[in-house]
């Protein structure tokens, strides 16, 4: 049986607790969650923390709230204002999130990625703030640590080289997380919370294009929750690719949303591929050639053939990536179908094998 | 019939839904202590050196092993003891035990295993069989058929040559057909203890207690005697448990130095280097065939990937030639098969044992044959099908053939004559075949006995204990053995007790693998249960003062078959015999009848019956990304009489899935490190996550169909099924993509990347085709042994084969050579 | 709650086991895998991975499917947890155990605890669920025996069977569109 290295476990009480010891917590210190992804990660050595800090009993990051009064029952009154907008908590569990109906009905989008991730066990022990942290990954990396060692390491843990490039001077592990695109295309926020304040950030600059430091998130920093804007006249959607209908984590993912006009023309939209790099990709270029249009078959495939450009899959995952990177047009495709409009419970039944 | 044939609750089924089956890792004993393996990081190299200082040194650390205390190999086939249980002299691949640790508990022993330093010289890196075939050295093992070849064979059974050249049409590919792995989701695992008298117990997960108990007494050099091994319920085996493993053999000999119970528990990575799954294998079909579908004659070549060490090797290169000529009249044939050593964990028997690669080719094969011919591929199959109660080219006994109904029944249920080439582009039907054996004709380690042994005990309770060394891997064999008895003596299944898989309690059963146990331990048990019976019906036939035919037996009672009123409690008839006869116990065994095939080489293949398959799958293919799903299969199955039902139908639905799981997704691939900076080859992904096998959602619509073609040699008439029905999906699937898209992907597995990759050839005006391009040419074949076939007055002996060498090495050759010829 | 664990520590925790309080002293790295199989004797529950990849493993935590291989023992402080020791009450199994037994659920047996109980939760939130809601709640499940067919029948099955005898004639209802997806 594989088993965790020993490791100090910390539980605080409350937020301010938490970051309070973290400040003063040595380097080798991790916060866990659900601990679906630091468990594994510190069962294969890739992650050895000496002391652990558990977020998974503060109630204060477990919380949905709403910007209309009274619109869910039973959420946390103690949240900031959302201003119109959603409040997650981090610590607010996948399962929990995909049952809430308020998301359910008015961030469609997150709820199908959140939907996506794992298995139903996974998604009721991990957490929307641990899928938005996952560490990044890549198949020279995600192995034991005698696996390692038989490849001499690598540049992300414990060597020099990055064998998926090998005269890559950055890692280039893969960002998989599902949530993190959708929440970048709905123009979402996170905050921060450390000893010294709080902070806020767009999801887009919570990430950078490096598989070692794919965070922008500084060690003594507590992910609290995230802000997602009022979605009224908002559609939103996440088309994700993977060998299985559960448990794999996305190969290629685009998550897709846009403001129409009573007329079908795009008032505003962001376009967000996952997946195909360190970091969820923002698709201006693609959004640019939408703006101010309706979504014609022809602007659509101009639109997703520019996503295309953007996507940069390398040989570290499931699946040969000139076809990863061919799928993106097919999934930008088809999220820009359903954000159109059109009734796109087949093609998603058939590529992502959604029953329900 | 009161018990077979009826769907029932299998006997041990409440056991598994309350978790109170006891799997090995289950078994905890005061005092236990844990072993953790210390495995290679390089994939081909001298041991310089192994210091096991600090790790000894280390609190709570028990015992150090290193490959000194292993001078003695072992192996399962007698012809490839190549494995020490711990490295010597060298390692052969990333995953290859070098020493062991035993401690107190196993994050201890784990930690203490990286402590362990081991200096090594590298070799060459072999990564395929291009690399074995073109260097010969450094050799990988210093025995085999030269250089890195461990072997190589060349049968031939007419003139095929001719019958080729005369044929109307000649169809020559090559396919290739990807590794796979069994990924049982129990981890293996082995607790060992020296018993209170000094003798070694080492309970299990193995589908072959006997072999690990040969295994252990050589590689202990200990008496059999001493030794006894507990096979426990296999959390599912498929093959993978069919070898004596390394590590059952450390904790044995720790178990020993220590005297105290040590257990091990491989990880999910260690269990994907225990391996012994499907070879990768590269084959080219030659096939005559005349303008009506008839074929003249068949080349075969084929070229397989073994991996680091033997293990079932030699056999599983025979058998991906042996079973084509079981389900088509082939009047000719040249099988030449070699196996070469690489540096990869070593492969082995996979469910189909050697045989799903060969299928597939020929199926495939059969498809474009009858596109050619403009002939339906099931009717080009029913023209050909091979007759009932014949002996084949290469001498195989064909027994009954249910194949014909199988292929009729999947036409009409699939809609198949609506459906073929009418489909819309993008949907598609494929159609397959296959046959296996109901168990190998020959045992491995060859002698004259028993191949299944049955005893019986019966109580005056009423009850009865039913002892057999058969193995429970998930298969049933604990219910066809209750179930058999049941029948014959009128009781209910639940009345008796098993016991199986202890060597020293039950008489040997050679193992579940090669699907054996019903039709074997089922005919043992048949004939155990009847001379009970005897007994019993000629005791109560004195009571009851009636001639002993009219004794009969049925719900629990012994009676009068003419005055059913008249008769007396099952119990009471148990202690009316003990009274008469003393004990009531008796014994039945299984020995297979005597194969046709007197050539060497002609062991693998023979079997007291075959299993036969046809399969139907539809697929939906997305023209535009190779996207490809598998909505409904229709299979059905010769299974001779169904025991069952239950479980015969969970034996193929399993099968269709696996069989699904090749076809589409599972691949045991490797990743060789740029040569020019790293010597380094390891498993791709050894994880469950990156292994890719279907879960609930992946699976199909299953419409299984079961004909009970009623085979005399078969218990009650049953055949196999545990295997048979895996093998027409992967050709079925290939199949239906051409009929869905129009190209040919002439390997598994069948994946969107290579459907797109097909299409794009096909738009460009290629061939629309993904595969291998060609055969080697460099593979040294032996010379062809040369046999006759049984119309052209052969005896079943090859005319070229020196027949004094095989007698001079009788000695050594009963090892050497066992389980291949008789 | 284990507020504070050293390194190589213990943790001294009172759960709730199968109905039963249970006071355990654990090692600080362990998982409620390990502690069940290792400091519980509670063998019944499985592992096949100890990486959350295969789902052998699931048990329940209050009242939800989780992994034990991934769940801290120490975050089970004051927690319900049920087994597939626990599904049995008073001498009888539980439908889903009768069920699986009798339809060939049950192969090997070895992924067989951690789908019951995770069938269990299912049928505790939805007592009749269609084919496609079946499917999805136990794809976190890997069997690679059964080709998973007998198991959704097994778990319709013991649906229709608790309906009969828990809302007696009420029968079955309420299948939605999705079923066709199936």
């Amino acid at each position: 049986m594989m088993r965790l290295p020993t490791f100090r476990y910390r539980a605080p009480r409350t937020l301010a607790e938490a970051s309070a010891w973290l400040a003063e917590s040595p380097d080798d210190t991790m916060l866990v969650a659900g601990g679906t992804d630091v468990l594994p990660n510190m069962k294969r050595r890739q992650q050895v923390p000496g002391t652990l800090i558990a977020l998974r009993s503060l109630g204060e990051l477990s919380a949905i709230a709403t910007g209309e009064a009274g619109a869910s029952s039973g959420r946390h009154a103690s949240l900031r204002s959302a201003a119109g907008g959603t409040v997650i908590g981090a610590g607010v569990t996948l399962a929990t999130l995909v049952r809430d109906e308020h998301i359910r009905t008015t961030i469609p989008g997150l709820c199908q990625a959140a939907i996506q991730v794992a298995t139903p066990h996974l998604r009721n022990m991990g957490t929307l703030g641990g899928n938005l942290c996952l560490d990044t990954r890549c198949t020279y990396y995600d192995q034991t640590y005698e696996w390692r060692k038989a490849i001499d390491f690598c540049l992300k843990k414990d060597g020099t080289i990055c064998w998926v490039a090998t005269s890559s001077p950055r890692c280039l592990a893969v960002s998989s997380t599902d949530t993190a695109p959708m929440l970048q295309a709905l123009g979402a926020r996170v905050r921060l919370v450390s000893a010294q304040g709080a902070r806020e950030l767009s999801v887009a600059d919570l990430y950078q294009n490096d598989g070692m430091h794919y965070l922008a998130r500084r060690r003594d920093e507590i992910l609290a929750d995230v802000t997602v804007p009022d979605q009224t006249g908002w559609r939103s959607t996440y088309w994700k690719l993977r060998r299985r209908g559960s448990f794999d984590f996305p190969v290629a993912a685009v998550a897709a949303a846009a403001r129409l006009d009573a007329g079908g023309l795009v008032e505003e939209v962001r376009l967000v591929a996952g997946a195909v790099a360190s970091r969820p990709l923002g698709a201006p270029k693609a959004e640019a050639l939408l703006l101010g249009q309706s979504l014609t078959d022809e602007r659509i495939a101009a639109a997703a053939h520019a996503v295309y450009d953007i996507a940069k899959p390398m040989d570290n995952t499931d699946f040969e990536l000139v076809w990863r990177k061919r799928m993106i047009t097919t999934l930008a495709t088809c999220a820009l179908r359903e954000i159109r409009g059109d009734d796109m419970r087949a093609a998603r039944q058939r590529l992502a094998r959604q029953l329900v | 019939m009161s018990v077979i044939g009826k769907a029932r609750r299998r006997v041990d089924g409440r056991a598994k839904v309350t978790g109170q089956t006891r799997f090995a890792d289950d078994v905890a004993l005061p005092r236990m202590a844990h072993c953790k393996l210390l495995r290679a990081s390089v994939p081909h190299a001298r041991i310089v050196r192994v210091d096991t200082s600090r790790a000894a040194s280390q609190p709570g650390v028990y015992l150090v092993l290193t490959g000194d205390s292993f001078p003695v190999p072992y192996g399962v086939l007698p012809v490839s003891h190549d494995e020490h249980a711990l490295c010597r002299d060298k390692v052969r691949f990333v995953g290859d035990p070098v020493a062991a640790v035993i401690a107190r508990d196993e994050a201890t022993a784990a930690e203490a295993v990286h402590l362990i330093d081991v200096e090594y010289e590298p070799l060459r890196t072999f990564a395929g069989p291009a690399d074995s075939l073109a260097h010969s050295e450094p050799r990988i093992h210093d025995y085999g058929d030269g250089g890195n070849v461990h072997k190589a064979v060349s049968l031939q059974f007419g003139d095929v040559d001719a019958a080729i050249a005369g044929a109307d049409h000649v169809f020559d590919d090559v396919f290739f057909f990807e590794g796979s792995t069994h990924l049982p989701i129990e981890q293996h695992a082995a607790v060992a203890v020296k018993d209170p008298d000094g003798k070694l117990v080492v309970w299990s997960s193995t589908q072959t207690p006997h072999y690990l108990h040969r295994a252990l007494a050589k590689a202990l050099q200990m008496p059999a005697a001493h030794i006894r091994v507990i096979a426990t319920p296999n959390g599912g085996g498929f093959g993978g448990k069919s070898d004596p493993f390394n590590h059952e053999i450390v904790v044995a000999s720790a178990a020993l130095t220590l005297d105290r119970p040590v257990k091990i528990c491989l990880t999910r990575e260690e269990v994907f280097y225990c391996h012994r799954g499907r070879h990768p294998v590269l084959m080219r079909f030659r096939t005559g065939v005349n303008r009506d579908g008839r074929i003249t004659g068949v080349d075969l070549q084929t070229l397989l990937d073994g991996g680091a060490y033997g293990s079932y090797g030699v056999a599983s290169t025979f058998y991906t030639g042996a079973l084509q000529t079981v389900t088509y009249e082939i009047p000719s044939y040249r099988f030449r098969g070699a196996r070469v050593f690489t540096n990869k964990p070593p492969c082995g028997p996979k469910r189909g044992h050697g045989t799903p690669q060969g299928r597939f080719g020929q199926e495939v094969q059969l498809d474009k044959i009858a596109e050619r011919l403009h002939l339906d591929p099931a009717d080009l199959r029913l023209k050909i099908l091979a007759r009932p109660d014949s002996l084949t080219a290469n001498y195989l006994r064909i027994r009954t053939i249910g194949l014909g109904e199988c292929l009729r029944r999947v036409v009409a249920s699939s809609g198949w004559s609506g459906k073929f080439r009418k489909l819309p582009h993008g949907r598609g039907v494929g159609l397959a075949c296959s046959s296996y054996l109901s168990g190998a004709g020959l045992p491995i380690n060859w002698n004259d006995l028993p191949h299944s042994g049955v005893q019986l005990k019966l109580d005056r309770s009423g009850g009865v204990t039913a002892f057999c060394g058969a193995t429970e891997i998930g298969q049933g064999s604990d219910d066809v053995l209750v179930a058999s008895i049941a029948e014959v003596l009128g009781v209910d299944p639940f009345d008796i007790r098993a016991v199986t898989g202890d060597t020293d309690l039950t008489p040997v059963d050679l193992g579940s693998y090669s699907s054996r146990v019903t039709l074997m331990m089922g005919n043992a048990a048949i004939e155990a249960a009847t001379r009970a019976r005897d007994l019993l019906a000629k005791a109560v036939a004195r009571t009851l003062e009636v001639p002993v035919e009219r004794v009969s037996f049925g719900e629990r009672r012994v009676f009068d078959a003419e005055a059913p009123e008249r008769g007396v409690t099952f119990q009471e008839a148990v202690c009316i015999a003990e009274a008469q006869f003393g004990t009531i116990g008796t014994t039945g065994s299984y020995t297979p009848p005597k194969s046709a095939a007197k050539f060497k080489g002609g062991g693998v293949g023979p079997s007291p019956t075959y299993s036969y398959t046809a399969a139907v799958v539809e697929v939906e293919v997305d023209p535009e990304t190779g996207w490809i799903a598998v909505p409904s299969v229709w299979i059905a199955h010769d299974i001779g009489r169904s025991l069952n039902p239950t479980l015969v139908r969970g034996q193929v639905e399993g099968s269709v899935y696996m069989g699904l799981g090749e076809a589409l997704m599972e691949e045991q691939a490797f990743r060789r490190l740029p040569p020019r900076l790293s010597q380094a080859l390891v498993h791709k992904f050894p994880s469950m996550l990156e292994y890719k096998s279907p879960t609930f959602l992946e699976m199909p619509d299953v419409h299984t169909d079961l004909v009970e073609s009623m085979d005399p040699a078969g218990p009650f008439g049953a055949k196999e099924v545990g295997q048979g029905p895996l093998l027409p999906i992967m050709p079925a699937v290939a199949n239906a993509v051409y009929d869905a898209v129009g190209v040919r992907i002439d390997e598994v597995p069948i994946t969107p990347e290579k459907i797109v990759k097909a299409l794009q050839a096909k738009a460009a005006g290629k061939p629309p085709r993904v595969g291998p391009p060609a055969f080697p040419d460099d593979v040294p074949w032996p010379e062809t042994l040369l046999v006759a076939p049984p119309w052209e007055g052969g005896d079943g002996r090859a005319s070229n084969e020196p027949a004094k060498k095989s007698a001079r090495k009788a000695d050594a050759g009963v090892e050497a050579t066992a389980g291949l010829r008789r | 709650m284990c507020g504070d664990v050293a390194a190589g520590g213990k943790a001294r925790l009172t759960c709730t086991v199968n109905g039963e309080p249970v006071e355990v002293l654990v090692d600080g790295y362990k998982t409620l895998l390990e502690m069940l199989r290792e400091d519980l004797q509670l063998t019944g529950t499985k592992h096949g991975c100890e990486l959350g990849e295969c789902g052998a493993c699931a048990v329940l935590v209050d009242g939800e499917p989780v992994l034990s291989c991934l769940t801290l023992a120490v975050e089970c402080d004051t927690r319900q947890v049920t087994t597939v020791e626990g599904l049995a009450s008073g001498g009888a199994l539980h439908p889903l155990q009768e069920t699986f037994a009798d339809l060939g659920a049950a192969q090997c047996g070895y992924c067989t605890p951690g789908i019951l109980v995770t069938a269990k939760a299912l049928l505790d939130r939805n007592s009749n669920p269609t084919r496609a809601e079946i499917k999805e709640a136990l794809a976190g499940n890997l069997c690679r025996c059964t080709g998973y067919l007998q198991i959704v029948e097994a778990v319709e099955k013991a649906s229709a069977m608790r309906g009969a005898t828990t809302t007696g004639a009420t029968g079955v209802s309420g299948a939605t569109g999705a079923e066709e997806l199936a």
